[in-house]
């Protein structure tokens, strides 16, 4: 069967789904699991063609989120928004973006398992920096009731334009991933994460390359975390705190680290434990239920779903691909 | 020049909490190369295992002992259930803590609720101690500056004046040849780990008797083994002590004069730090 029959059922499958499904399935399962797999995907394209890791990629979401908030209406500025929705949106974009040039400046230095570190030290002092700042982010109350625009007369907080909202972005995102791992900048960026000495003698620039590789991953993550807040309707320090960093990697390694759909699969696996862990464990106890099948997938299958179904299907792992990161890191 | 003095005490008084939270974590990173990033989980653990012996009990001792004993005992069956069989992976080992971590933190909470808990401090330590400028400073506090200096001590006793010493340096220059040599590396292994465990709990105690214990204490901790580490290179023990009065001095003054960016303080360092020497003050690399 070509591949592209398989990718045609899945695209239409996407696209008929919220027709089929109670709003709860389009929004609190479809659509918010696209939110989270978007920014795993910031982590995955890092861990899987860069070989770096970085715990600060909801930080860096969070980052996007503050800022949009900050400029749209919400519950603290009566109604009145600082800037156009649209102008707000570049500025979140853009202020997600910096966080992520910014945190590879500082993540570069080190790498492995320093790196994990690192930016994890880092994605903390963000978290603590939102709740002790209550100046400009409103320390522990954060922002709520951020308004969410109207395209065309349609406010995208329906359902069903959220949902497609999400798809498309997701789309986009995972298609400007596989586009760039193509072309010569993401072939420097793979030569880096094998032999990081080898292409320096051969003229690169290591450390520039891989702050680029955080500038896309920002990127990424700045949209994740627009839709972040229109999907939450607010954004607090709990929100980029350590549960929700450390969940980014619980879905890119339920995943896969190791290609970036794994990002995605994920994200619904994490969304729908999240969901129906009530049934199975009760109310309260979802966050062991999560931790206990973390341990189970980092014990059993380091390179998550993905590599667990490569592995029974016994393909050979393409060559672009991460394959077993977890030893390169 | 009273804030600054007071900004002062507090910051190595804190610094002396992190230092013995962090001596743990980079014993056990310098033995063993894992970044237990449970470790704050495990102070969490021995805080409150300290609490329930000291109702129980109405000892502080016994309540610091039970603590780093609870601590330890869990540490080490972490170490030989789950990472020692991983030893060289060690993403895989940060990511297994990882997920200890987030169950610990969610039984804990099942068990001792979101409410924070006071310890009963025995009589002797109420008080404060006459000093000048400031008037006066809580006596525990004092206590908690000497209980990290005896720490260092006894660390640096342990690692360098003793035969178990002598066997957790080699296995941190080589681990085959020390194995090839008859010795148990697996058997160290999980008592350092043990011990990095037992300090850890054990400031989980005096920590919350100073403070206090909640759920969000072992992020708090965690963070601030982390920095503190970077800051002053994984796996040395002066390093550990430095990079701690750093942070902890920082973080005190960030709070008495510019209480809602104090945290950046911390972040500055680090960062300049990394800049300079990426392993850190006094770290090298591995």
């Amino acid at each position: 069967m070509s591949p592209w029959i398989g990718r045609a059922l899945l695209a239409s499958a996407l696209l008929v789904y919220p027709h089929l499904a109670s709003d709860f399935w389009i929004v609190s399962v479809g659509a918010y699991a696209m939110v989270l797999g978007i920014i795993a995907l910031s982590l995955t394209f890092l861990t899987a063609y860069g070989g770096m890791i970085s715990m600060a990629q909801m930080a860096t979401a969070g980052a996007a989120g503050y800022a949009l908030a900050i400029f749209s209406a919400h519950s603290a500025s009566a109604g009145m928004a600082l800037l156009p929705w649209p102008w707000a949106v570049g500025v979140a974009i853009a202020v997600g973006t910096l966080t992520g040039i910014l945190i590879g400046i500082v993540a570069v230095r080190s790498h492995g398992i320093y790196m994990l570190m690192s930016t994890l030290a880092v994605a903390m002092i963000m978290f603590y920096l939102a709740q002790q700042n209550t100046t400009i982010l409103h320390g522990f109350d954060g922002f709520s009731g951020v308004a969410v625009p109207r395209l065309g007369g349609v406010s995208l907080r329906g359902p069903l334009p959220f949902y497609y909202l999400c798809l498309a972005a997701a789309a986009l995102l995972y298609a400007l991933v596989i586009y760039l791992v193509r072309v010569p900048f993401g072939l420097v960026i793979q030569g880096i994460r094998d032999d990081p000495l080898r292409m320096a003698s051969l003229g690169y620039r290591v450390w520039l390359h891989q702050v680029m590789a955080f500038a896309v991953a920002g990127f990424i993550a700045a949209v994740g975390g627009v839709l972040s807040l229109w999907y939450h309707g607010g954004i607090s320090p709990g929100s980029i705190g350590i549960t929700a960093t450390v969940n980014v990697l619980i879905v890119a390694v339920i995943g896969g680290l190791g290609h970036p759909r794994g990002a995605f699969i994920g994200a619904l696996v994490f969304v729908l434990i999240q969901n129906f862990a009530v049934d199975l464990v009760g109310s309260d106890r979802y966050n062991t239920l999560i931790g206990f099948v973390f341990l189970v997938i980092v014990i059993a299958s380091p390179d998550g779903l993905t590599g667990l179904w490569r592995r029974l299907r016994g393909t050979r792992k393409d060559s672009l691909d991460g394959g077993v990161v977890t030893q390169k890191l | 020049m009273k804030l600054l003095l007071l900004a002062t005490l507090n910051g190595i008084t804190l610094a002396a909490l992190y230092f013995i939270v962090a001596s743990g974590f980079t014993l056990i990173f310098g033995m063993m190369r894992v970044v237990n990033l449970a470790h704050g989980s495990l102070y969490l653990i021995g805080a409150y295992l300290g609490h329930d012996v000291a109702a129980l009990s109405g000892s502080f001792p016994l309540a610091l002992a039970g603590g780093a004993l609870g601590a330890a005992l869990v540490g080490m069956a972490i170490h030989y259930f789950l990472l020692d069989r991983y030893q060289g992976d060690d993403l895989r080992q940060a990511l297994i803590t990882i997920g200890l971590s987030i169950i610990a933190a969610d039984l804990l909470l099942a068990r001792y609720g979101g409410l924070s808990y006071q310890f009963e401090l025995p009589e002797m330590f109420y008080g404060s101690m006459p000093m000048p400028i400031v008037s006066g400073y809580p006596i525990f506090r004092i206590v908690l500056i000497g209980l990290a200096i005896a720490v260092y001590l006894g660390l640096w006793l342990l690692v360098q004046r003793t035969r178990f010493g002598i066997m957790i340096r080699a296995g941190v220059d080589d681990r085959h040849m020390l194995g090839a040599l008859g010795v148990n590396v697996p058997l160290i292994s999980t008592l350092v780990f043990g011990l990095g465990a037992a300090l850890v709990g054990f400031a989980g105690v005096v920590g919350s008797a100073s403070l206090s214990i909640a759920p969000g204490e072992d992020a708090r901790y965690l963070l601030s083994s982390l920095v503190v580490v970077i800051v002053g290179g994984m796996g040395s023990l002066p390093g550990a002590a430095i990079g701690a009065l750093l942070i902890g001095l920082a973080e005190q003054i960030g709070l008495a004069y510019f209480p809602t960016y104090s945290i950046i303080l911390s972040f500055v360092i680090m960062v300049a730090v990394l800049a300079w020497r990426p392993y850190g003050l006094m770290g090298r690399p591995a």
